[in-house]
């Protein structure tokens, strides 16, 4: 087994006097996707942007390739390798879908490296080579989810972190998302991923965590939790 | 139906300016200008729908695409590269020579355009690029103005060390301006510029000892350049002219920047410009700073040209009028707020004759120009699309979450 990428230990994150996430450990290994599945307000998307820096843990630890970086600011965190693709995927409606690619990769200076990296999305995203000059905001729900992976992977990521990638979109257009992250993670990227689509999770990851009010209850190999009678009943909708 | 709901705007429009009139002209003239109103944009509208389908004919689509092409190949005649250049040079010619043959009035005039240009173009930076809404802007001029009246009243500083000093001051404001206001957005970030500019106009009506209160401080140096002293409008239209034109190189070379990106970035969503790595914080902080520091550099043009400051120049009125210049002009487009700013200064001068009125007619023109053009007269293109309503050209799906709360 490869070494852990990204490990969480006891991690505390509070609103105020309320207590989101009640010391959560977790593991992310290289070249794996681990889907984090819960109900609405369960503490997955406050995981996620604890692990981005958009939100201070007031306990625990976080370490990312093996050191530490609990507490950094969300900008040295992207730095340094995690990058995310937000709840709601929030491109930039009005830069171009170009401008909004050039966006992702707003830290790096290796300019040549950026352009062959604007042509590897625009290999993977044809339509938003076809769309490069339009606003984002004029493109579809489905097509500002690619952008917003797309400008994910601007920043060269060691671990793309996936917010709800499922949230508002069609049966169809979902399918094809978790398509295009199963062949983005076939091409080495490791994934984390938060999903309220439990079995659509599941079925495209190797890992899963289950979260409950703040704590994480189950975690096992996601086939597993898929045949797991409790996950059945409560998430799948089955039982 | 189509056509009632189509003029409603304006049949409101033509009656709220004649109820605004009414009591100043008495009931037929008001009746009679809210008819011109109202016959006037039906005529305008007829006119555009008109030639909106004279383009759709065939044949006149084909005479205005011969004439299209004809003036393409008059400008391609002219290396590309010479056009601008060319235009370029005219205008500076223009601004050179033109004021010799004006009057020292209409001088004053363009020179306080001048003053404002720069504000402008400084509000700009936070209002238009880094989208954060600070009505308390004018504190900032103060701060530069103040700067060099007593840098130069108790100092003796010259004008031209006080120029980067003031700017500097005014910036050292922006940064505690900025890192007080850093979590807030919006009509809270309003509220508390709002809140700044009267402490700092409080300030300076009432600590005497530095301020001379709501006398103002005088006798504050000219600007000189070894034994010659600037004291006539041209000389100091000159200097303003030599000061807009740094600041909009300055400017336009910022909002082409990798700074002017982020700051887009961040008035277009400022949680995803965190998550691309923009430090959000800091580039807050760094418009502010920027800002303010333009109008710094006003401030003490303003106190080197009247030799003269008190509390009176820097209300929050002020900062509207700034603020005005810089919608008038188009957010975020630096042609614009340019022309929004001339506009905004010469147009009560032009207005002079309706004495009384000319505040009237000019709060008129600006209400129309919101109603009609709301991206501003030189509008940047990018908010253009956000203020055509919703779902005209625009699909807005994916955009109605984006501002919800986040999954606890």
């Amino acid at each position: 087994m490869s070494p852990a990428l990204l490990k969480l230990e006891g991690v505390q994150t509070c609103y105020g006097p309320i207590e989101a996430l009640k010391g959560i450990s977790l593991e992310v290994k290289e070249g794996e996707i681990v889907a984090l599945i819960g109900a609405n307000g369960a503490g997955k998307s406050t995981a996620l942007m604890t692990i981005s820096g958009v939100l201070a843990p007031r306990r625990g630890r976080i370490d990312f390739l093996g050191e530490n970086i609990t507490g950094l600011p969300a900008h040295e965190i992207v730095g340094r390798g995690i990058s995310q693709v937000p709840e709601g995927r929030r491109i930039f409606p009005r830069l171009t879908v170009l401008e909004n690619l050039e966006m992702g990769a707003f830290l790096r200076r290796d300019r040549r490296v950026i352009e062959a990296d604007r042509a590897a999305v625009f290999e993977q995203f044809p339509i938003l080579k076809e769309r490069s000059s339009q606003l984002g905001g004029t493109l579809s729900g489905g097509e500002q989810q690619m952008l917003a992976i797309g400008r994910a992977m601007m920043a060269r990521p060691r671990l793309l972190l996936l917010d709800e990638p499922s949230l508002g979109l069609a049966p169809i257009v979902v399918s094809r998302i978790f398509e295009i992250i199963r062949t983005i993670n076939r091409f080495g990227k490791t994934i984390l991923l938060v999903e309220q689509n439990a079995r659509a999770a599941l079925t495209l990851a190797h890992r899963g965590y289950v979260m409950e009010t703040g704590r994480i209850v189950m975690a096992d190999e996601a086939r597993a939790l898929l045949s797991n009678p409790r996950v059945r009943e409560a998430y799948l909708g089955e039982g | 139906m189509d056509l009632n709901l189509k003029f409603l705007p304006l049949t409101g429009l033509s009656v709220w300016i004649g109820l605004l009139v009414l009591p100043f002209v008495g009931f037929r003239q008001a009746a009679l200008i809210a008819a011109a109103i109202l016959f006037g944009g039906l005529l305008w509208s007829a006119a555009i729908r008109i030639s909106r389908s004279a383009r759709r004919s065939p044949r006149i689509r084909m005479l205005l695409d011969e004439t299209e092409r004809f003036i393409r190949t008059l400008v391609a005649r002219r290396p590309a590269a010479r056009h601008p250049v060319f235009l370029f040079g005219i205008v500076t010619g223009l601004l050179i020579i033109g004021p010799l043959g004006m009057n020292n009035y209409m001088i004053d005039v363009l020179t306080l355009a001048g003053i404002y240009i720069v504000l402008a173009l400084g509000l700009n930076i936070v209002v238009g690029m880094a989208g954060l809404l600070d009505l308390g802007y004018i504190s900032f001029y103060a701060i530069g103005a103040y700067s060099y009246a007593l840098l130069s009243t108790r100092l003796g500083i010259s004008f031209w060390a006080a120029l980067p000093l003031g700017g500097l001051a005014a910036a050292a404001f922006g940064v505690v301006l900025g890192v007080i206001t850093l979590r807030l957005r919006g009509d809270y970030l309003a509220i508390v510029t709002l809140g700044f500019i009267q402490i700092v106009h409080l300030v300076l009506n009432n600590w005497d000892r530095v301020t001379n209160g709501p006398n103002g401080i005088l006798n504050i140096g000219r600007p000189a350049i070894g034994p010659f002293v600037f004291s006539q409008p041209i000389h100091f239209y000159y200097l303003i002219l030599a000061i807009v034109s740094l600041t909009i190189l300055a400017v336009n070379r910022l909002s082409r920047s990798r700074i002017g990106r982020a700051w887009i970035a961040i008035r277009e969503d400022e949680v995803a410009a965190q998550a691309m790595g923009v430090d959000t914080t800091r580039l807050k902080i760094l418009a502010f700073a920027l800002g303010a520091f333009w109008a710094g550099i006003a401030g003490v043009f303003f106190a080197g040209k009247f030799a003269f400051v008190s509390p009176e120049s820097f209300t929050f009125f002020e900062s509207v009028i700034v603020l005005s210049m810089v919608v008038l002009g188009g957010m975020g487009s630096i042609p614009g707020v340019v022309l929004g700013a001339l506009i905004v200064v010469i147009l009560p001068e032009v207005l002079r004759e309706f004495a009384g009125y000319r505040m009237l007619v000019f709060g008129a023109a600006l209400v129309l120009m919101m109603v009609f053009r709301p991206q501003g007269l030189i509008g940047n293109p990018r908010w253009r699309i956000e203020l055509r309503p919703p779902g005209e050209d625009l699909k807005t799906q994916g955009r109605s979450s984006v501002n919800g709360g986040a999954d606890v």
